[in-house]
């Protein structure tokens, strides 16, 4: 059992509120790290020395947030209103189990069961503002005690391995915060390394943004976990990326060009370490790269993803080989960057 | 100048992959700046020094063109493709993309069941004649631009990527003839202007210009059937004033007119709906700027075939010159 995986994934931290996911994380680090400190937006940012070899400064982020939910109101009944917080299908929500506020009080987001669907109701998709999360409270004041206007509820999934896959919520992107904590772990790099475990990029990337104008890094390098679509397909269109096939390489997506020398380095990396690697179909999506890419005078940046499946709902799933190939992927790559390759 | 017009426009340089036309351009204006780099992001800046009396301007021409990226090899070797900034799917059947590592693509579409409906980009295809996954020559991630030769008829200058090559022309052609300017200037040649305005972005942050003015292409009205808008080609560079993305600093915009009829160069106001440019960077980069642009009017757009006028071309290197050569009184 992957203790790392189990403890980032079933801990909470929707955007926002990202607490305890960030106390986990810095007892995790304190004792790898010269230095960490929480910045003004809540992101945990640490300092790994080098050997001093290099004077490159390099930060790699992941961020910590989750997709979740915010209560906005209470119903006479005792039932809770709810937004989501980050991107969702509302279909993906329906009679999912959460837990609530500070406390994690159990909750169900309650469905109409099936019995009392009327046929053409069958077919309707059930939008997230008719959507209760119902906390077995008997009337608006019991519910009201428990319960604060903002808070937020994440999903409740306990960590599993199957084999080679790994089951659990948020690996989008405790997948990401556990490579980092492994890279964390490891020898010294030739340069410091900045680590940055950011809030709120599910909300718009924007914890990366201050980080990336406090640091003023030289080079990025961006951990992720990235949807897999490979699930079967009568037509020949691409799988985007698959589980099990490598660690997942940005070339391109909605926010960024990813830096060509950046990602040609990673992919020599990859070829000489002998670790599997696949590019990701370019197009759709944003990681904190396009927020990092842009801050103050530019910032080489390149991105590299553990594949997912089901992102974005209460249970994903990554392959372990994925993963540990992302870590040292990731480390390779760190360990044979030099100066002269961000010479133009 | 057809000759460096025709260097530049005929070179490889979609957004994000833009070291061919750099290398060009860095070998043209080498000798006339006083100091000349490459940032983090690939923009390169060249520095003309001024007199000490003037402000510090940002010039920003974008280096790159729109383009395509392969997103997925077929198992009989078509290449399914997206677009880099934006590609029109009207103007693409028949036409040829260009791979940097030299091979070409023919683009054409799933089964047309409409002839009067246009597929969306993720129906056409390029055949690159291959004739399987394992023996294509291009892989996902690969970048492309359209394959076209650049055409001088008339006054007439045609080419795939004249937006914004044609802007490098006019910041190259004015940083050479620029005698004496009281202000301290930076020519930046941007990156990945057509996916966001994203080079001139950071080169702004870095510089903290006084004074921000980008040189692209806009739109015109004067053909059949067009959209009403009071740009023409052949009718003067046009000064900006507004456009989906910025409102250009109105004392700027006095300063570019009065250049203009001092000089008696012709010019035309002009108001974009749709589009921006490098100036809505610079304007809101770090404290903020006085931004403003000079557009080359140029039809078609985007298509394989942008064309300019080249006097509107010499007028706005004039302009330019002008505007920089003398002070600017915001």
């Amino acid at each position: 059992m992957n203790e790392l995986l189990k403890q980032l994934t079933e801990a909470v931290g929707v955007s926002g509120d990202e607490k305890e996911i960030r106390r986990l994380i810095r007892d995790l680090i304190a004792d790898q790290v010269a230095e960490w400190r929480v910045d003004a937006l809540g992101n945990l940012i640490a300092r790994k020395p080098g050997t001093g070899e290099s004077s490159l400064r390099v930060l790699v982020d992941a961020h910590m947030d989750e997709v979740g939910l915010m209560i906005t109101d209470v119903d006479s009944n005792g039932t809770l209103q709810f937004e989501t917080v980050g991107g969702f299908d509302d279909r993906a929500l329906l009679g999912k189990v959460v837990q609530v506020g500070p406390k994690k009080l159990p909750g169900v987001i309650g469905a109409r069961p099936v019995h009392l669907l009327k046929p053409n109701q069958r077919r309707e998709i059930v939008k997230v503002e008719a959507m209760r999360i119902d906390i077995g409270a008997k009337n608006k004041d019991e519910a009201a005690g428990k319960v604060k206007i903002g808070d937020r509820a994440a999903f409740v999934t306990d960590y599993e391995e199957l084999a080679d896959t790994a089951v659990g919520k948020a690996f989008d992107n405790r997948a990401g915060c556990a490579a980092l904590i492994e890279l964390l772990r490891s020898e010294p790099y030739p340069f410091d390394l900045y680590a940055s475990f950011t809030v709120q990029e599910e909300v718009g990337l924007r914890g990366a943004q201050v980080v990336a104008y406090d640091i003023a890094p030289d080079a990025a390098l961006i951990l992720e976990c990235t949807p897999a679509y490979d699930l079967p397909n009568e037509k020949d269109v691409s799988p985007n990326v698959a589980l099990g096939r490598g660690p997942s390489i940005y070339v391109m997506d909605a926010g960024t060009i990813q830096d060509p020398r950046l990602v040609s380095h990673i992919t020599r990396t990859a070829a000489a370490e002998q670790i599997p690697f696949q590019i990701r179909q370019p197009g759709g999506g944003g990681t904190n790269t396009a927020a990092i890419q842009k801050t103050g005078p530019g910032v080489p940046a390149a991105t590299i993803a553990v594949p997912g499946r089901y992102a974005h709902t209460p249970t994903m799933m990554i392959s372990l080989t994925d993963y540990h190939n992302v870590v040292k992927l990731a480390d390779a790559a760190l360990r044979r960057l030099t100066p002269d390759l961000l010479q133009h | 100048m057809n000759e460096l017009i025709q260097k530049l426009v005929e070179a490889y340089g979609p957004s994000g992959f833009e070291d061919n036309v750099r290398h060009l351009i860095r070998a043209e204006i080498e000798p006339f700046a006083d100091e000349i780099r490459v940032d983090a992001l690939g923009n390169l800046i060249a520095r003309k020094k001024g007199s000490g009396e003037g402000l510090k301007v940002m010039v920003a021409a974008h280096m790159d063109e729109i383009g395509v990226m392969a997103t997925h090899i077929t198992k009989e070797g078509f290449v399914r493709f997206i677009n880099i900034g934006g590609v029109l799917a009207h103007t693409l059947l028949g036409n040829r993309i260009e791979f940097d590592n030299g091979v070409i693509g023919i683009v054409y579409c799933d089964k047309i069941e409409d002839r009067n409906q246009v597929h969306p980009l993720n129906k056409h295809f390029l055949d690159v004649g291959a004739s399987s996954r394992e023996d294509c020559p291009i892989s996902v991630g690969t970048a492309g631009v359209f394959q076209r030769n650049f055409l001088a008829q008339g006054d007439h200058l045609t080419a795939k990527s004249m937006d914004d090559r044609i802007g490098c022309v006019v910041a190259i052609e004015t940083l050479k003839r620029l005698e004496d300017t009281p202000h301290d200037l930076y020519f930046v040649f941007s990156v990945q202007e057509e996916v966001g305005t994203r080079g001139a972005l950071t080169a702004a942050n870095h510089l903290l210009p006084d004074v921000g003015i980008a040189l692209d292409v806009t739109l015109t009205g004067d053909l059949p059937e067009a959209r009403p808008m009071a740009v023409s080609l052949g009718q003067g560079p046009a000064i900006k004033v507004k456009d989906s993305g910025m409102i250009a600093h109105a004392g700027l915009v006095q300063i570019m007119r009065r250049r203009a009829e001092d000089a008696g160069l012709p010019f035309q106001m002009e108001v974009l709906d749709g589009g921006t440019t490098d100036a809505r960077s610079m304007q809101v980069a770090g404290p903020g700027c006085a931004a403003g642009c000079i557009s080359i009017p140029c039809r078609y757009v985007h298509s394989q075939s942008e064309t300019v006028s080249a006097q509107d071309v010499e007028n706005s290197i004039k302009l330019l010159t002008a505007v920089l050569s003398q002070p600017i009184d915001l």
